[in-house]
């Protein structure tokens, strides 16, 4: 037993992800309320110059073939392995496509509680949550003698987890990785020839709140009109409205443009993950809870549909003006 | 091809969400449940392989109030086996103890393959895929929008940020967290539910005494007041329209 928080490093193609520095400076947070150190856990092949900017008072790195990029079934052998051997206070993972395929199946294996979505963590240790599309919040103390923890973005910045001195890296053991179920055959690159939002200055963003495939119209003639282009939150995309190269949030871009005109979308963290380095959000909706009013600069309780009209018409008197 | 779909209802969150007096839970008392939307994709996703590929598709959820219609609905869209998991669910049931009361059941069916969604809202005890997969030694991959199967295996493609895709392989049985089927869920005909409800059978099992062991204890559970919020325009659409205008102007962009 020790009283660290371990925290899981994530790395795709040779690329320390945004989330392991989030999720160090949420460490650091930590271990003032609990003791112990931040401990980077570094799994890869060849891959300990990723340590180089971790913020962390040590670095254990598991070295093996297996281990060079994600998999499921590697990472959770390699894990277990490492966390049964001398169990830490707390390990936190991602909320992504890396640590929630883990630290679930760690949680049964290893007979380990586990709190998912935590956003930080208060002074003295306790966990809170952020569930429900952003709408509810969740506190306790974190469960048992070694919890893990899963990690969304929004609580930490990732400066905060980045250091010009490199930490010192200790290289541990690895468990014989055999038998694997689950293998990486190849990365297949987003298709390219659409827009790339990531580099649009303006954004009209459509949600659940569109409704059906042809109001999709309006929204890119407001676009049009504005000279801006248009993208959808995940439910958009997942009818097919928009093409997946539009998508923005966790899965999809992180876009940053001038405004982000979000019509109809609630604000579910994992669409707010996309959009936070957007210099102005405009929020139009019709709920008043929706989280989406928390973090833009300017909101709108009107229902779109009435508003899209006058608005294209003001657009474009103002353009012709 | 023997495929399973794990699918559990969520609080809709067009409804207004209230918390129980003990400040620890969601008051549950009104709240309208509908089928988790992942859940939902996981169907679709299912029901596309059993085209492609033959086999049968079973359905498999708690009973809660309303699971009826889900199941029914899953039915009129080719499900083959409708199984309503009978047990203590009317509360805040975690995945831990969901994931332990379905194990058994499912593990009768013999599955090659089970589908659930990559996560549900309401997930605070992690994802119930992986927690499913483990309880069954079976291996798990989640975040998947694409799905083949080939023998004793099954190729997927598992969505990575930025739009990238991992192109996976994994032995079967397994256990897959979908995020999006190939295709939209498909709709289907009320008239083809109420066909459904006369021609298809709701099989019954008995869940074991639900055990959460796993999962936090909340404290206090709230909704979030944001330090800063939006600057509200108010006023009808013309002025909302004329202000947006002024905004526009204001941050350059007209």
């Amino acid at each position: 037993m020790n009283q660290d928080t371990y925290v899981v490093i994530e790395h795709i193609r040779g690329q320390v992800a945004d989330i392991s520095y989030i999720m160090l400076a949420a460490g650091r947070e930590l271990v003032k309320g609990l003791g112990g150190n931040v401990v980077a856990i570094l799994l890869g092949h060849n891959a300990q110059p990723l340590a180089v900017n971790l913020a962390a008072d040590k670095v254990l790195y598991l070295d093996h073939p297996a281990l060079a990029e994600f998999t499921s079934d590697a990472y959770q052998n390699a894990l277990a392995g490492l966390i049964s051997a001398n169990p830490p206070r707390a390990v936190l993972f991602g909320s992504t496509t890396i640590g929630t395929d883990i630290a679930s199946s760690l949680s049964i294996r290893l007979g380990l509680p586990l709190v998912s979505s935590c956003r930080s963590f208060t002074s003295d240790g306790k966990y809170l949550s952020q569930i429900c599309g952003g709408k509810i919040m969740a506190e306790g103390s974190l469960p048992g003698t070694t919890a893990l923890v899963t990690m969304i973005p929004g609580g930490y910045k990732p400066e905060l987890g980045q250091s010009k001195q490199a930490p010192g890296v200790s290289q541990v053991d690895v468990p014989a990785l055999e038998a694997l179920r689950v293998t990486l055959t190849r990365y297949i690159e987003p298709e390219a020839g659409d827009v790339d939002i990531s580099k649009e200055s303006i954004l009209v963003s459509v949600g659940r709140g569109i409704q059906t495939q042809d109001n999709i119209e309006l929204a890119e003639e407001l676009a049009k009109a504005l000279g801006g282009t248009v993208c959808g939150s995940r439910p958009v995309i997942d009818q097919g409205w928009l093409a997946t190269s539009r998508l923005v949030g966790k899965s999809g871009k992180h876009v940053k443009p001038k405004v982000y005109l979000a019509l109809g979308i609630s604000g579910a963290p994992e669409h707010v993950e996309g959009i936070t380095d957007s210099d102005t959000i405009i929020a139009i909706n019709m709920d008043p809870r929706a989280p989406i009013f928390d973090i833009a600069k300017f909101g709108a309780e009107v229902d779109l549909f009435d508003l899209i009209d006058p608005l294209i018409e003001r657009v474009k008197e103002s353009k012709g003006a | 091809m023997n495929i399973v779909v794990l699918v559990k209802l969520v609080p809709d969150l067009v409804e207004e969400l209230t918390i129980d007096p003990g400040g620890t839970s969601l008051d549950m008392t009104w709240l309208r449940l509908i089928i988790n939307e992942f859940d939902d994709h996981s169907v679709e996703q299912g029901l596309l392989l059993k085209e492609r590929g033959g086999g049968q598709l079973t359905v498999v959820t708690p009973a809660v109030e309303g699971i009826d219609d889900v199941l029914y609905t899953a039915a009129a869209k080719g499900a083959d086996r409708l199984i309503k998991i009978q047990g203590d669910f009317q509360g805040w049931v975690n995945n831990h103890a969901l994931a332990r009361a379905s194990m058994d059941i499912i593990k009768d069916l013999q599955p090659d393959l089970i589908l659930t969604g990559v996560q549900a809202h309401n997930d605070l005890d992690g994802a119930l895929g992986p927690l499913l997969a483990e309880c069954m030694q079976m291996p798990y991959i989640g975040y998947i929008s694409g799905v083949t199967l080939d023998g004793g295996k099954s190729k997927v493609k598992k969505e990575y940020p930025g739009g990238l895709i991992a192109e996976m392989e994994v032995a079967l049985p397994a256990v897959l967290g979908i995020q999006a089927a190939e295709q939209p869920p498909r709709y289907v005909a009320v008239s083809k539910i109420r066909q459904a409800m006369k021609t298809s059978t709701i099989e019954e099992k008995s869940a074991p005494e639900l055990n959460s062991l796993g999962g936090p204890t909340v404290d206090r559970m709230f909704q979030p007041e944001a330090a800063v919020r939006a600057s509200m325009i108010t006023g009808d659409v013309n002025e909302v329209a004329m202000k947006l205008v002024d905004i526009f102007k204001e941050l350059g962009v007209l």
